[in-house]
């Protein structure tokens, strides 16, 4: 079932490149289709998953050889994690497939890579196989490459090469790190699960400290984490709107996911010992990224660096998580449940956020906020969206950032409350630097050349509508995310 | 005598002769034909190599050695010389002996074969020695190109002197251990007998001339201007077939010497490092294709020292070592046939928009390219993977970084390749040649992709093979 919801994707990929002139609109139609398709499947393991205390860790198991001299087999199957945020990557890659493209240039293309590079972000949260998550992990960047430097505009090739090469150098830390890791093991086996097991790294000082750093350094990029952040303005203000709310919204998760999955849960005692470090890192992102962004003018950049501020949420929370190997068990779990819920809730709001940033290049051509005032008047509709994806992102209470942020911080204060409260100051920057966008952009004077701003059209009020109705649902009635979520946390803290 | 031993060389002359005398008398526009007839010979020695599986022994008096290690270097050498046959009738239509250098082709092939499977210094030297002759024949064909014979000068200069260090270095092995023989100096050095500085002085010279046929520093500089000036089915050649002779022979070398002794492996190490770093830099800014690819494969060659440094070290180094040069030569030969088949343009600047005129060429271009970096799904994914996995086995993790760290400064020379052919504007018409480079093109291609996810088999079957004297 797994290995069909990735498959399907790649092969509308291959359909669309391979099928002759094929209009835009049929494309997009196909494309649509197929991701809907490879998601209802997943609702399907959705409703089938047993988030009991009894319950396997992982479930919809399934496996086949690739390379078994060494060890190497495709291996797919799910816990509340990896399915929670496959379901967010679901609902993220229909919006922005149906989203209308900015520059439409080779549609069929376009839609071929969208669909190529869902099925990596599917496959990258479901194998259980440390080399083809890995193999996942490079391809999600060709993917990225080259949406980015297609579509993108202005200096796209630039900002499409740097942001590959930067985290293919991320990505080669972690496969060092991984052959670190898999050599200690005899035989070789890359079985996650397998790894999680054995532990092969406690009581290695040296060692175990080189290959974490491998893993973190690769995941910091890609999270990414204040220093190695510095990728992540131009691609995304280069990128097409679409293209920008998938690479916030699903490819930054794979950065705290392999965090997670790799690190914290085949190295506790390691990653225990390295935890408090983490945390300042992540203290830093939190500060770092809510400071410069509220001195960006620029509209794109300054959501983008607010991703620095949310994943440093996140990454703070797994760090807390991950900092003891018992007690305080209560507060940790909450602590990793809560980076979770952070990773999911930023996905969906952060791709909002992004879509209507490109709903903004496509209608004036700028993201320069001085160019923009008083759109109330003239898009009550891109506003109200606009509103509440904002409050979602400050972490309003009865919306998806506020279930997520008092989790994480909770969970925190109890392993590490000085950082926690320092960290606390981030929430304030980010709320005044939303409150002030929102002020510049839609409230005050409306600018002669802004008279004829187009409010969304039906497909993105919907699309929008879609998104952030499960952003307040979760806020309101988070139940049953925190189940799903809390299963795996649970069995992450518990074992 | 056991002639058998060797029937597939055989096999190979004969093709060479018969290919040589249909071009002689054949009319000038049937000379293609003598390709079929070097295609033909290839076919009977592939059967005659894979009758020889699971054999793992010397023959004719310890000269040639016969195991998995050998067997799999001359299945990847006439392999690959087949694809470089089909880049060729297209290339050289219009060449008067377009027939003969088909001949020369498969004598290099055989000097290839050789030195995969010399199990004696004075086998290994003449080994070399057929496979540089023919090479600089094959660099320099198109006599009346100043590039050409540019190329075939260098190479031969450079050829020369590798040549003349190598025979110096296989006399004074000779005299201070009074055998060429590798499974009698193999004896004595494990007992420990003979170890002086001269002698590895010997072994340094000799292994800088095998090294010349890798195109590993300090002997690597022809190969950028081969790639560039030679004709392209010739570049795609020579930038692969001797090299995968050459990276056995070093390994059948280097194996002689036990981890411990003549202080041969950080030596080799270093070399691998320098290599795989001046190779890396030069491409950087490389505004020629041709050149471009010949510095990354002085790169690659870099990188297939990474497995010979670690053998005996790590159990896996050999089968990493035929891993990465089976999809070193399957990326390479690849990305050889895409400018074959676009006539050999070379500037950069010529490959702008190639996606939009020729959608399925450029995808083979990117997928080539993304296999010498070492990106997955592609079998140059494999190939590095495993390198790295034995070289840190092996011991010498910062060896891993450091090629870690070119991968990431290769990716930038050729993503610079790669964005022009899909983010630029194309020109009005790209020329191709003819249809044999353009289903080169495609199968090239279709290893690339293939061959990684049909990977498990051909590791189990490196992870059995044998380097002799073992």
């Amino acid at each position: 079932m797994l290995t069909l919801t990735i498959l399907i994707p790649m092969l509308g990929a291959l359909a669309l490149t391979v099928l002759p002139s094929l209009g835009h609109a049929t494309a997009r139609i196909i494309a649509v289709a197929t991701s809907t398709l490879s998601f209802l499947l997943l609702l399907i393991v959705w409703y089938q998953f047993d988030t009991s205390s009894g319950a396997p860790a992982f479930q919809a198991y399934a496996e086949a050889p690739w390379i078994p001299a060494l060890g190497v087999f495709w291996r797919v199957g799910v816990d509340g994690m990896s399915l929670a945020l496959s379901l967010m990557s679901g609902v993220l890659f229909i919006a922005c497939i149906a989203w209308p493209m900015e520059n439409p240039e080779r549609p069929r293309a376009y839609y071929a890579w969208f669909l190529f590079l869902e099925s990596v972000s599917l496959g990258l949260f479901m194998v259980l196989d440390l080399l083809i998550f890995y193999v996942f992990f490079d391809l999600s960047l060709v993917g990225m490459f080259f949406l980015i430097g297609r579509w993108g505009h202005g200096d796209a090739q630039g900002a499409a090469l740097k942001f590959f090469i930067y985290t293919l150098a991320g990505s080669l830390a972690i496969l060092l790190a991984i052959i670190g890791l898999v050599l200690t093991v005899d035989p070789i086996t890359f079985d996650m699960r397998a790894l999680i097991a054995a532990q092969p790294l406690a009581g290695m000082d040296l060692r175990g400290g080189l290959i974490l750093l491998g893993f973190v350094l690769g995941f910091a990029v890609k999270a990414p984490l204040f220093p190695v952040h510095t990728w992540l303005p131009p691609a995304h203000v280069m990128a097409p709107g679409p293209v920008s709310a998938i690479l916030a919204g699903v490819l930054l998760k794979m950065g705290t996911y392999g965090l997670v999955r790799i690190p914290f849960q085949m190295m506790r005692e390691t990653f225990a010992d390295y935890a408090l470090p983490l945390a300042i890192v992540a203290l830093a992102s939190i500060l770092w990224g809510a400071i410069v962004a509220l001195g960006q003018t620029d509209l794109k950049r300054r959501i983008a660096y607010t991703s620095v501020n949310h994943m440093g949420y996140t990454v703070l929370g797994i760090a807390a998580a991950g900092a003891l190997l018992n007690g305080a068990e209560g507060a940790r779990e909450m602590a990793l449940t809560g980076a979770v819920v952070e990773m999911v809730a930023h996905g969906l709001i952060t791709g909002a956020l992004f879509l209507i940033a490109g709903g903004f290049w496509a209608r004036s051509g700028t993201y320069d906020m001085d160019a923009y005032g008083g759109l109330a008047k003239v898009a009550p509709r891109l506003t109200a969206a606009a509103v509440i994806a904002a409050f979602a992102s400050l972490g309003l209470p009865g919306l998806a950032g506020f279930v997520a942020e008092v989790q994480i911080f909770v969970g925190t204060f109890a392993v590490f409350p000085v950082i926690a409260a320092i960290g606390l100051l981030g929430i304030l920057i980010t709320a005044a630097l939303f409150l002030r966008l929102l002020q510049q952009v839609f409230f005050g004077d409306l600018p002669k050349a802004r008279e004829g701003f187009a409010d969304v059209s039906l497909r993105e009020g919907s699309i929008l509508a879609a998104i952030l109705a499960l952003v307040i649902l979760i806020g309101i009635y988070p139940r049953w995310l925190l189940d799903l979520i809390g299963s795996a946390s649970s069995a992450i803290i518990g074992s | 005598m056991p002639i058998g031993d060797v029937s597939p060389e055989i096999a190979i002359i004969v093709a060479a002769v018969l290919a040589l005398l249909f071009a002689a008398f054949a009319p000038r526009r049937m000379q293609a034909g003598s390709a079929l007839i070097a295609l033909a010979g290839i076919a009977v020695a592939i059967v005659l190599v894979l009758g020889q599986l699971g054999e793992t022994r010397f023959t004719f008096s310890g000269t040639w050695a016969l195991d998995g290690a050998s067997l799999w270097a001359r299945l990847m050498i006439l392999l690959g010389t087949a694809f470089c046959i089909l880049l060729a009738p297209g290339w050289f239509r219009t060449d008067p002996r377009h027939g003969e250098y088909y001949t020369i082709l498969l004598l290099g092939a055989l000097g290839a074969m050789a030195m995969a499977g010399a199990g004696d210094l004075l086998q290994l030297t003449i080994a070399v020695l057929l496979s540089s002759v023919t090479g600089y024949t094959l660099a320099a064909w198109h006599r009346d190109w100043a590039l050409s014979i540019e190329a075939g000068m260098k190479y031969f200069l450079m050829g020369a002197l590798a040549n003349a260090l190598l025979i110096t270095g296989v006399t004074l092995m000779l005299g201070l251990l009074g055998n060429t023989g590798y499974a009698d100096i193999a004896a004595s050095l494990r007992l420990g007998t003979g170890l002086s500085p001269l002698l590895f002085v010997g072994f340094a010279l000799t292994l800088t001339g095998v090294a010349f046929k890798l195109g590993a520093v300090p002997a690597h500089a022809w190969l950028p201007d081969v790639a560039e000036g030679a004709p392209v089915p010739s570049a795609a050649f020579l930038t692969v077939v001797p090299k995968i002779g050459a990276a056995i022979a070093l390994a059948r070398l280097v194996q002689l010497v036990p981890p411990e002794f003549l202080g041969l492996r950080p030596l080799i190490a270093i070399l691998a490092a320098a290599t795989m770093t001046l190779g890396n830099l030069a491409a950087f800014w490389q505004d020629d294709i041709r050149r471009l690819i010949g510095w990354s494969s002085v790169a690659q060659a870099g990188y297939v020292l990474m497995a010979v440094t670690v053998l005996g070290l790590s159990p896996d180094a050999l089968s990493a070592l035929l891993a990465f040069i089976a999809s070193y030569a399957i990326g390479n030969l690849a990305a050889f046939a895409v400018v074959a088949y676009l006539r050999g343009r070379t500037a950069i600047a010529d490959y702008d928009g190639l996606a939009k005129r020729r959608p399925l060429v450029a995808t083979v271009l990117v997928v080539s390219f993304l296999s010498l970096v070492g990106i997955p799904p592609t079998v140059g994914f494999l190939g590095k993977l495993a390198l790295f996995m034995t070289t840190v086995d092996g011991g010498y993790t910062w060896l891993a970084v450091v090629a870690a760290a070119n991968t990431v400064a290769s990716l930038f020379y050729y993503a610079r390749v790669m964005g022009r052919a899909y983010f630029n504007a194309p020109p009005e018409e790209i020329a191709v040649l003819d249809r044999s480079s353009g289903v080169a093109v495609l199968i090239g291609g279709i290893f690339v992709i293939g061959g990684a996810v049909l990977a498990g088999s051909a590791f189990t079957a490196f992870q059995l093979s044998q380097l002799l004297p073992g």
